[in-house]
């Protein structure tokens, strides 16, 4: 390397110069943007090194399960600054999302000893965790002999932390202080509105503040604009329906998935008045502005569909809003962002998806594993992937602060960084946690469907659900 | 190695007692049999079970309860019906076509024989990769197949994506896969009846219809009761072209065994109540081969008798 260029980013990491200043002067040197990056890189992993026996696992090799995802590729892209920090070999598999969990299913119940550590979800974790199959990261984080100075975890976003952590106790508080790390967060996912700017204001549709108001800018819209739909939301019949914008407004509108009651016991909570006035609008709005095949849309069909101007507004993940601003989308560049409040008091409140970093229990070395668990985790990864990647949303606040990739999200994706500042303090799993989650979610998913599809009355199919979960709750021996 | 040295080397001859014989030629056919019986009985041994992979505390032997359970569910009579009328659909429909077609390209010649090649086309399509194609063609904004519908004048018809038109969707992609494969069977079969009674009603100037119904029928019942079996089987456990294509809905529409004990299993980590929903799947199989192997045997008798 050349001395200049490595002046350059010693004063960078000394904090004698900004990040755009440092990305400036080596342009100025003639280093392209991807030698400036991994230049950058490597002497970030000469930093991390100074500190911390990165080497103790040298010739150590571990293997990964990973899900094919934007996160991946931005952790693959940085590999091998990892084997050098620590001399340690990674392998890895990747599967499509629509196998991935199947496998990990798989690998974790037959007690395979295959996989090291592997992509999940914090909900996942309430069954892997009680089943024995992962460890309470805890005892790493905590230890500093195994951690290194600057992983900073309370760096970390505070709900975004606590949702991976939970006691075991069905209904039990997520991060209480008696909770158990289950997974480390790794990239996040906020539910937002993202909509097409140009299609709602040729409809003069005002962007929405509360959910009557949504309902209306989302059939003003439909019908201002020629064969497209008003609103994108998921409908499929799986849990992945409810988590994301239903189960954000739901929340917001003050409403509970199950009670707890004193002495432990779950019942079903989706059958109260609240509930149903809030179902009522929700499959209203469904019937009137949503896609004529909403029952089998996933998060792709939602994405794709706002990418090709065929959805006027979508009220999910924030990142499909920001990934279908981009690339070869038709409505590249036309998207905007908004925070959303269903109740249109206060601040949003989104029910949030968290791709985590979990270590099987069934590891040959753990200690080795969380080598690369607290590399993937840390800051630098974390600021490397956002910068340099589309590792959004990162779970850091020290990313978020960091005023370049401030810039770079403002100046491609406007308004994107507002939504997530508004959104964040608020942004946490809204769900209780409990063994049964995929059975309470899978049903109640149904149970929209069948309302939308007008099988049965709101006020019936509620009641309907309430009664069976609790039936399930009681044969499980959690009601 | 020079032939003159190998003709000194000892020819070694391995002895087989006659009685050892029959083992060892079946060996092969035991050894398949434990791979497939040992996961056979462990699926038992778990729809036995309250066993969850969330609750591994609470698993404990409950012996029927699972099956017992069944009883008072709604949901099991919903995937028991779904399961009945998704397997008796296809299979009629595609018997119907399977037949008709081999009807049509029963003449040899040079166009029949490509058409047929054509028309196994889709069997040779995977499932779930046709499923993904139907979901694309009926998708209600760009598919073709929409498209179509409302040049007719359906207009918003919504194939799998509503409950009432859901059925009809599957059953439609599970025709198109499957029909080839019916009807290959049944040419094969309609190809290989002796020409003398066809000649003879010929001769005699038997109506058409009535050559179908007494001849052609009656003496092509073996192939059909077989085809019958093949699809009947498998339309029972089918499973990828309904996930894929709805994941078991609207609501609970589609949710056959296969899909309900998969999303049982891998989404619920519901182990017992996931094998036992297999095991009566196993049950219903059994019975349902076995009525037909029977009958066929049975007209296999009567048709040698006949001779």
């Amino acid at each position: 390397m050349y001395e200049k260029q490595k002046d350059l980013i010693s004063a960078w990491q000394r904090g004698q110069l900004s990040r755009r200043g440092l990305i400036r002067g080596l342009a100025a040197l003639g280093v392209t943007g991807a030698t400036a990056g991994t230049l950058f890189n490597m002497m970030q992993t000469q930093a991390l090194a100074a500190d911390f026996d990165w080497k103790k696992h040298s010739g150590k090799g571990i293997k990964l399960l990973l899900n094919k995802h934007p996160y991946t590729d931005a952790m693959i892209a940085n590999l091998d600054n990892f084997k050098a920090l620590t001399g340690m070999d990674v392998s890895y598999d990747v599967f499509p999302e629509d196998v991935y969990f199947d496998k990990v299913t798989a690998a974790l119940s037959s007690r395979s000893s295959e996989y090291d550590a592997f992509m999940t979800g914090a909900y996942m974790t309430w069954t892997y965790g009680p089943a024995g199959w992962i460890v309470d990261h805890n005892e790493w984080i905590q230890d500093s002999s195994k951690t290194n100075p600057g992983y900073n975890w309370t760096d970390m976003l505070e709900g975004v932390r606590k949702s991976c952590a939970w006691n075991g106790r069905p209904g039990g508080e997520l991060g209480s202080d008696d909770a158990k790390q289950w997974c480390i967060p790794w990239g996040y996912e906020q539910n937002n509105l993202a909509y097409n700017a140009g299609m709602m204001e040729k409809a003069g549709a005002a962007v929405p503040t509360n959910m009557d108001e949504m309902i209306e800018a989302a059939a003003r819209a439909q019908a201002g604009n020629d064969g497209i739909y008003g609103i994108g939301v998921r409908g499929s019949r799986s849990w992945a329906t409810i988590h994301p914008g239903f189960l954000s407004a739901y929340a917001n509108m003050g409403e509970i998935d199950l009670n707890v009651s004193d002495d432990g016991k779950l019942s079903a909570a989706m059958n109260t008045a609240g509930s149903k006035a809030f179902h009522a609008k929700w499959v209203k709005m469904i019937q009137d502005s949503g896609a004529a095949d909403w029952s089998t849309h996933t998060w792709y069909q939602v994405g794709t569909d706002l990418g090709a101007g065929k959805s006027a507004m979508i009220y999910d993940a924030d990142i499909l809003g920001y990934f279908m601003n981009g690339g070869d989308n038709a409505m590249a560049g036309k998207l905007a962002y908004a925070p959303f409040a269903a109740s249109g008091n206060g601040a949003p409140t989104p029910n949030i998806w968290i791709w985590s970093l979990a270590m099987s229990k069934f590891s040959k070395d753990l200690d080795a594993t969380w080598y690369f668990m607290q590399w993937a985790s840390g800051p630098e990864h974390g600021l490397f992937g956002a910068a340099e990647m589309d590792f959004v949303n990162p779970v850091r606040q020290s990313v978020w602060d960091d005023a370049d990739f401030r810039a770079r999200l403002s100046g491609s994706y406007p308004g994107y960084v507002e939504m997530h500042d508004v959104s964040a303090p608020g942004a946490s799993i809204k769900f209780t946690a409990q063994p049964l989650f995929f059975d309470v979610t899978t049903e109640w998913a149904a149970t929209l469907q069948k309302m939308v599809a007008k099988e049965v009355p709101v006020d019936e199919g509620l009641d309907q659900l309430a009664a069976s979960i609790d039936r399930q709750l009681k044969d499980a021996g959690l009601g | 190695m020079t032939d003159a040295v190998l003709d000194r080397v000892p020819r070694r001859r391995v002895r087989i007692s006659r009685k050892a014989l029959p083992y060892l030629l079946s060996l092969p056919a035991l050894l398949a049999c434990i791979g497939i019986l040992i996961p056979f009985f462990t699926a038992v041994a778990y729809s036995l079970q309250r066993y969850r992979l969330s609750q591994p505390w609470a698993r404990k032997w409950n012996w029927g309860e699972n099956y017992l359970n069944f009883l008072s569910d709604p949901s099991f009579w919903n995937t028991l019906q779904v399961s009945m009328t998704y397997a008796f659909l296809t299979v009629g429909i595609e018997l119907l076509l399977g037949l008709g077609i081999a009807l049509l390209l029963q003449r040899r010649t040079r166009f029949n024989n490509f058409v047929s090649i054509m028309l196994l086309m889709p069997l040779m399509t995977a499932p779930a990769l046709a499923s993904l194609m139907w979901k694309l063609m009926t998708n209600p904004g760009f598919g073709i197949l929409s498209y179509f519908a409302t040049l007719i004048g359906i207009e918003d018809f919504r194939w799998a994506s509503d409950p009432s038109t859901a059925m009809l969707t599957v059953v439609l992609v599970d025709v198109w896969v499957y029909t080839p494969f019916i009807m290959i069977l049944l040419l094969a079969g309609l190809r290989s009846l002796p020409r003398q009674p066809f000649e003879a009603a010929a001769l005699d100037g038997v109506p058409r219809l009535f050559v179908f119904w007494r001849i052609t029928l009656p003496m092509l019942t073996p192939f059909l009761l077989t085809a019958t079996l093949f699809r009947m089987i498998e339309s029972i456990q089918q499973f990828d072209i309904i996930y894929a294509m709805t994941q078991g809905g609207p609501g609970d529409k589609l949710t056959v065994f296969q899909v309900e004990a998969y999303l049982n299993f891998f989404q619920s980590t519901n182990v017992g109540r996931s094998a036992a929903l297999l095991m009566i799947l196993w049950v219903i199989t059994y019975l349902l081969s076995n009525i037909f192997v029977k009958n066929w045997l049975r007209l296999r008798e009567k048709q040698r008798g006949a001779i």
